[in-house]
């Protein structure tokens, strides 16, 4: 117990935390705020399974994320049957082209020695097969956009409940990295964080381009829930009745009963909202717990010790018998296919699908602050470090707001300076965000709660 | 006739586009190079510095602009940037003193090194963001065209334009003499060769004598410049807009790596291969085949490799490319 203080001490600071935003702004905003800490948790257990255990380093993060959000399209929309009739089999066509050019190409690899006809003949391969695959898929892609654009214009889905778009976006962020690990796991560190930055950027021009599969800029809406809707909810017995027993107290203050069926009214909306969130966080909570559980019973097995020898000397592991490149490559697809479940959760959180979103900045840079800042190695500290950034991410305006308004007491509300000022209060995150960072690496480079090692 | 005319096509829509935007692309490659091969980290922050020298310019411009001063047909931002590049080194010499100077001393690993780079990029993007705003800009003033498309039809009697923006004819004038001088300074002069021996070995270097807190000081002081011209060249002829500039990074990644990473000419040629795949994979040649083909064989679509929503792919394919076959880079950099 004592040797975990710290631990307990950090977390109860970061709950005391959002309460007090949930006392002083609203629960709503708290709740909000403690749903995507939640989220940016399970990416910052992806990102530290790969950075902390093996010491791989993944700027491709918002590619992975945007393929769970992929998948949470993909599995929960109803299909267009049109766009099937009009445009499917060109597409599935299309697919089993794309399959056989990658079984033959791994046919020459395998049965033919290295040498440059074969590298002549394997691209002659590629560059024909592509141009064959435009030639079929083109009229199908163009007959699916055409479907009723302005609502559809793509295949759609396969209508399952978008739960099991969580499992999918794994298997979706973990076919990825198994590509991507093939290809640039060799690298060196620095390169591969280049090489998967820049991987990232062709998978979300992917994304946002390709219509036919994702609807591209114009964004899916309305995803199903796994939540009840907020206007259901105020319409039900037992959920009024709830509301009304919470706030009884405030309740009988009012006399009048009209006003007071207003009041009520006002707190069945707020409630309703509430309840939402709850049961979002409900979820996402036991996602967290289920995968700290398995992270940590990992750290300790002795798989989790075998990576950190591999992190640590890689040469001394390979000597004594590790495979090297086979573990790497295994927990690449691991970590990748965590930050796939929680682009899953986001999206389902949002019940929205924009591609346009998927920005470096928030989606690969800020999740990294997140490892290097809770500390690298600890799942307990990179859950933390999500709490701490995704918290500062959000309050960093207010906070902004409040040291401008104090170090400019002295102007006039109208003087230029101020103004300016306080118009760019929303940038003040990127420097709080940076000068964590620098601080922090500086003076505590393992991390707010460092990696421990306890040899049982 | 068909044949000039489809020649001035492509001259007009695909290579004088391209030596422009590779000539910007090459420059901030070999300030990722310089960077890499000297201070030996990928810095992350490349495209917010070069966002941070171009804000400077702008406000010198601006401030030029209030007071009356021009260069006639020439942009005013040409003016601005000696005193841009000043304060640029400035900036760069107090960033490398409270960040970047303890990690070298402790020789830390390249991988923290960049990952305070990423600290360094947040830093600069709120700072540039709080002083000048997110929004587009554009600074440019001065003679627009060189050449406008409906001069040369006159002069010409083609029927296909040639348009010559003043700001490529500037971006390409600029680069040919900033490269050449960078790389008779490298190769000819004491300083430039003691450079190179630095990130050739530094051990080696340190020994025979080569101080290394000035071969530093020099390598900022060289990438302040570069920064600098590479980011106003670029907002001059595009438009200035902070998050713009963070996406250049990756295509300048790209190009640096392409061409050898630590290669200061292959950088410069590896800007220029980056820009030229680019645009002639995404340029729809219907109209030069209409030219050339005869009339009973003209294309019905467009006959575009790839869309032009793929531009950036393109060049991050190369790039996966290269790094498979020859991890060195197309000219040998260092060894991956």
């Amino acid at each position: 117990m004592r040797k975990n203080l710290n631990v307990i001490a950090a977390y109860s600071i970061m709950m005391g935390l959002i309460i007090l935003v949930g006392i002083f702004q609203s629960w709503n905003i708290a709740l909000s705020i403690f749903n995507l800490c939640l989220i940016s948790a399970v990416m910052t257990m992806g990102a530290n399974i790969q950075w902390g255990y093996a010491g791989l380093i993944n700027f491709g993060i918002m590619g992975f994320t945007a393929l769970g959000g992929l998948a949470a399209v993909l599995i929960s929309v109803n299909p267009v049957q049109e766009a099937w009739s009009v445009g499917g089999t060109n597409i599935l066509l299309s697919l089993f082209l794309i399959i056989g050019i990658v079984l033959v190409v791994r046919f020459v690899l395998k049965k033919y020695q290295k040498s440059k006809i074969r590298s002549y003949a394997i691209s002659t391969i590629i560059i024909s097969g592509i141009i064959i695959i435009r030639f079929v898929s083109e009229p199908g892609i163009e007959a699916i956009e055409e479907v009723n654009p302005a609502k559809t214009g793509f295949l759609g889905g396969i209508g399952l409940p978008i739960i099991f778009s969580w499992i999918a976006g794994a298997f979706f962020a973990g076919g990825l990295a198994f590509v991507i690990g093939k290809v640039a796991l060799g690298l060196r560190a620095d390169y591969l964080a280049i090489a998967t930055l820049l991987i990232s950027e062709i998978v979300i021009a992917i994304i946002k381009h390709e219509d036919w599969l994702t609807r591209g800029v114009k964004n899916v809406i309305g995803l199903k829930r796994p939540a009840p809707y907020e206007v259901n909810l105020q319409e039900t017995d037992w959920f009024i009745n709830l509301v009304e027993k919470f706030n009884s107290g405030n309740l009988a203050l009012i006399s009048d009963i009209n006003e007071r069926q207003a009041a009520l009214n006002q707190f069945v909306i707020e409630g309703s909202s509430i309840f939402v969130k709850l049961c979002y966080s409900g979820l996402f909570l036991v996602v967290v717990i289920i995968l700290l559980i398995l992270t940590q019973k990992a750290l300790y097995s002795p798989w989790g010790r075998m990576m950190r020898a591999i992190r640590d000397n890689e040469e001394a592991a390979n000597a004594m018998g590790k495979n090297v490149v086979k573990q790497h490559l295994l927990i690449f697809v691991l970590g990748s296919a965590i930050v796939g479940i929680a682009g899953a959760m986001l999206v389902t959180q949002d019940g929205l699908f924009t591609p346009g979103s998927y920005r470096p900045l928030r989606y690969t840079f800020l999740i990294w602050v997140m490892v290097i800042v809770g500390g690298s190695g600890n799942n307990f500290g990179a859950i933390l470090g999500g709490f701490v950034v995704w918290f500062l991410w959000i309050e960093a305006a207010p906070i902004g707001l409040y040291l401008v308004n104090l170090t400019t007491a002295g102007l006039e509300d109208t003087h230029f300076l101020k103004v300016h000022l306080i118009e760019s209060v929303p940038y003040f995150r990127f420097l709080m965000m940076g000068i964590g960072l620098l601080l922090i690496m500086r003076y505590r480079p393992k991390g707010i709660l460092p990696e421990k090692i306890e040899i049982k | 006739m068909d044949f000039l005319n489809a020649i001035i096509l492509l001259l007009n829509y695909i290579f004088v586009p391209a030596l422009t935007y590779g000539s910007q692309l090459a420059i901030g490659a070999i300030f990722v190079t310089l960077i890499y091969g000297i201070l030996r980290f990928a810095n992350f922050a490349t495209g917010d510095m070069m966002s941070f020298g171009t804000m400077v310019a702008i406000l010198f411009t601006w401030y030029f602009q209030s007071i009356g001063l021009s260069l006639g047909f020439l942009p005013t931002a040409l003016l601005a940037i000696p005193f841009a590049i000043l304060f640029m080194t400035l900036y760069m010499l107090i960033i490398d003193k409270f960040v970047f100077k303890y990690y070298r001393l402790n020789k830390s690993p390249p991988v923290q090194l960049a990952m305070v780079s990423i600290g360094v990029m947040f830093v600069t993007q709120a700072v540039v963001r709080i002083i000048i705003g997110p929004s587009d800009r554009r600074f440019f003033d001065g003679e627009k065209f060189l050449m406008r498309a409906n001069e040369f039809k006159e002069m010409t009697g083609l029927n296909e334009g040639l348009a010559i923006k003043s700001t490529q004819v500037i971006t390409i004038v600029v680069t040919i003499i900033l490269v050449s001088t960078l790389f008779w300074f490298l190769n000819m002069t004491k300083t430039g060769k003691s450079m190179r021996a630095y990130s050739d070995n530094e051990d080696l270097a340190l020994l025979s004598g080569i101080d290394p807190k000035k071969i530093v000081m020099i390598t900022w002081m060289i990438a302040a410049i570069l920064a600098t011209i590479g980011g106003v060249l670029y907002g001059l002829d595009k438009s200035f807009k902070p998050f713009t500039y963070f996406n250049n990074m990756l295509p300048i990644f790209a190009a640096a790596i392409v061409g050898g990473i630590g290669n200061p000419f292959g950088a410069f040629l590896g800007g220029y291969v980056i820009a030229f795949s680019e645009i002639l994979l995404t340029y729809a040649y219907k109209k030069f085949f209409m030219y050339v083909l005869p009339e009973s064989m003209e294309p019905d679509s467009l006959i575009q490799l790839l869309s032009t929503d793929y531009k950036f792919a393109v060049s991050f394919s190369i790039l996966v490319i290269v790094l498979l076959y020859r991890p060195s880079g197309i000219f040998k950099g260092k060894i991956l």
